[in-house]
């Protein structure tokens, strides 16, 4: 099949394993970007920024203070999830009884605030980090460097655990039924304020997690969370924010495509994502997975 | 978006209120403003005002104008007019410097292809409501952005650089700034004219009615979606005729024109200067463009300064300037 095609086996399962891990932020990202949209009504454009921290924390942790990837993986999450917490608390609680687009206003404020201050510190070039696993596998078909292969299946696992949260445990029914009907969770005496001002920190946290990951697999750069939100807008457009699986789905698939986009037609590969929103946008409004209001 | 909006938001804070009453006399108080504004421009080069810093000036003034008729009359958050502003800019640019057009056989080019863009990305776009309307035009331009810079006619990297300023129908020479000033002072007065127009028509009391409450105008029997749509393509013809301006002016066509940072920066100067006031975009975009002006050495900083105009405009004076002083003025 691959000789008929004209393409060694090596470059096509090379670029679909780019592709996944393309998807696994992509999934990452849309995922917290839908836990937040669903509680606050907000979209949280500070996500890219959030995710770039994260990626740099890693980076002034290990550069700065010799601490490990791992413990970054760790640590990271948690602090940049902090600050999303006390943006929340600042400035996001103020505008919930507001019309949704200032929320969108203010975030957008935020991450070019974020943006500014580290190419004011770090430039605009990518700085370079050093990759946790180094090696890799030859499997025959293909060569699977580890750590590409650890964010691959880290992602799932963290993806899947989302899920696991939100659907089927009591904290998660707690927070589908704020989404649904705050004031009525809010009779039954759970704390809703604070449920959202947590979930907003868990979300920021999914974000810097995704940047932590993506440190050693591209370039750290101020402008890398930017570059990569206005892509996982197109991808919750088109998976629709209504489903958690749904974002999971969507954004893996989505990698996958813009991987196999990059083997057959490299000119489109850019664009490919933003082609399927707009055919999704003529052929199913709402999303592969929304809900029609 | 109106439908979603929450029932508890007060009406002194949502975008459209900042309009206040539209009726007959505050349209004539409105054109009374514009003619002292307009003459005011007119005496400005000579004045001591730089014609180039001016001409930038009118640019943005038009874009921004472009601009708030979607947010400001109509409730559509559009985060992706730099798709219109720059894809105007290059095909301008591109016709003058390589076809031999004339200044205004360049901005007609540059408006069609932006009304074209218009109608394909808001015929889309218009699918959606709110934010998601937002994220889509967002991302709509983000691919226009790709494609400029891998389409060979727009120079990738280097844009299109040196556009010579050829006469204004063969007759008027433009290669003084003065010269050229008039004619974009021209052209903004007669873009900003559409504008008002539209929005004290039938045309825009129905916009103001879609804004107001969506689902009543449907059951009204208006076709809502045809209305929004035609409106999309007057703001994004607008926008283009402002971006092919503003390249015959620098002579320069280049990828800043289409980032998301430029679309940023019109949500900005609207924002600043007030959504849904007639004059607030004009306003918001002097002020925004003399901040750069005056910022322009401090590199990155300017894009923290902007930021944090965001932050601020939103959580404190969201009727931004010509909104407040109205509201003050209507106190007493």
């Amino acid at each position: 099949m691959f000789e008929l095609l004209g393409i060694p086996p090596q470059a096509f399962f090379g670029q679909l394993l780019l592709g996944l891990i393309n998807g696994a932020f992509y999934a990452l990202l849309s995922l917290g970007l839908a836990v937040i949209f669903g509680l606050l009504n907000v979209i949280n454009f500070t996500h890219g920024a959030q995710y770039m921290m994260g990626a740099f924390g890693a980076w002034m942790l290990l550069n700065w203070a010799g601490i490990p990837f791992w413990v970054s993986l760790v640590i990271v999450p948690v602090v940049v999830g902090a600050f999303g917490i006390v943006l929340e608390r600042v400035f996001l609680k103020h505008l919930y009884h507001l019309d949704h687009l200032y929320g969108l206003l203010l975030t957008f404020g935020l991450a070019l605030i974020v943006e500014g201050l580290y190419r004011q510190q770090f430039g605009s070039s990518g700085q370079p980090f050093v990759n946790p696993i180094p090696g890799g596998t030859n499997l025959g078909f293909m060569f699977l460097p580890y750590y590409r292969g650890f964010i691959v299946a880290f992602s799932l696992a963290v993806c899947l655990a989302t899920w696991f949260m939100i659907e089927r445990t009591k904290l998660g029914s707690y927070l589908r039924a704020a989404t649904e009907r705050p004031e009525l969770v809010q009779a039954f005496g759970i704390n809703v304020p604070r449920m959202i001002t947590l979930t907003y920190g868990f979300g920021v946290g999914l974000a810097a997690l995704a940047g932590v990951l993506a440190a050693p697999a591209y370039q750290v750069s101020p402008q890398m969370g930017s570059n990569l939100i206005i892509i996982v807008f197109a991808v919750v457009v088109i998976g629709g924010m209504g489903s958690i699986m749904g974002s999971i789905l969507t954004g893996f698939g989505l990698g996958v495509i813009e991987g196999l986009t990059k083997v057959f037609y490299p000119e489109a590969s850019s664009i490919v994502i933003f082609v399927i929103m707009a055919i999704v946008l003529m052929l199913k409004p709402a999303g592969l997975f929304g809900k029609q209001k | 978006m109106n439908a979603s909006a929450p029932a508890t938001g007060t009406p002194s804070a949502a975008p459209r209120v900042a309009t206040a009453a539209p009726a007959v006399p505050t349209a004539t108080r409105g054109l009374l403003l514009f003619g002292a504004f307009v003459a005011a421009m007119l005496i400005a080069p000579h004045v001591g005002g730089y014609p180039v810093f001016l001409m930038k000036l009118l640019c943005f003034a038009l874009f921004a104008c472009a601009f708030n008729l979607l947010i400001g009359y109509v409730g559509l958050l559009s985060f992706g007019h730099a798709m219109f502003f720059g894809m105007a800019a290059y095909v301008s640019a591109h016709g003058t410097k390589f076809w031999g057009w004339t200044p205004e056989v360049a901005i007609l080019g540059g408006a069609a292809t932006a009304a074209v863009l218009g109608l394909v990305t808001g015929s889309l776009a218009i699918r959606r409501q709110g934010i998601y309307f937002a994220m889509v035009t967002l991302a709509l331009s983000q691919m226009v952005f790709f494609f400029c810079l891998q389409a060979p006619f727009t120079g990738g990297e280097d844009g299109i650089q040196s556009v010579p300023r050829r006469a204004i129908l063969g007759v008027v020479d433009t290669k003084s700034d003065l010269a050229m000033y008039y004619f974009v002072l021209a052209i903004f007065v007669l873009g900003f004219v559409i504008i008002h127009r539209t929005i004290n028509s039938p045309f825009g009391q129905v916009l103001k009615a879609i804004r107001e409450n969506e689902p009543r105008a449907i059951s009204l029997g208006y076709q809502v979606d045809r209305y929004k749509l035609l409106a999309f393509v007057l703001s994004a013809t607008l926008a283009g005729v402002a971006g092919a301006t503003k390249s015959l002016v620098f002579q320069l066509a280049s990828l800043t024109d289409v980032t998301w940072q430029m679309s940023g920066e019109v949500v900005l100067m609207t924002l600043v200067g007030g959504m849904g006031t007639v004059f607030g975009p004009v306003v918001g975009a002097g002020v925004i463009i003399s901040m750069q002006n005056y910022l322009a050495g401090l590199g990155e900083w300017v894009l923290v300064v902007q930021g944090a105009i965001f932050v601020v405009v939103v959580m404190l004076f969201r009727r931004g300037i010509v909104g407040e002083i109205a509201a003050r003025l209507k106190r007493g």
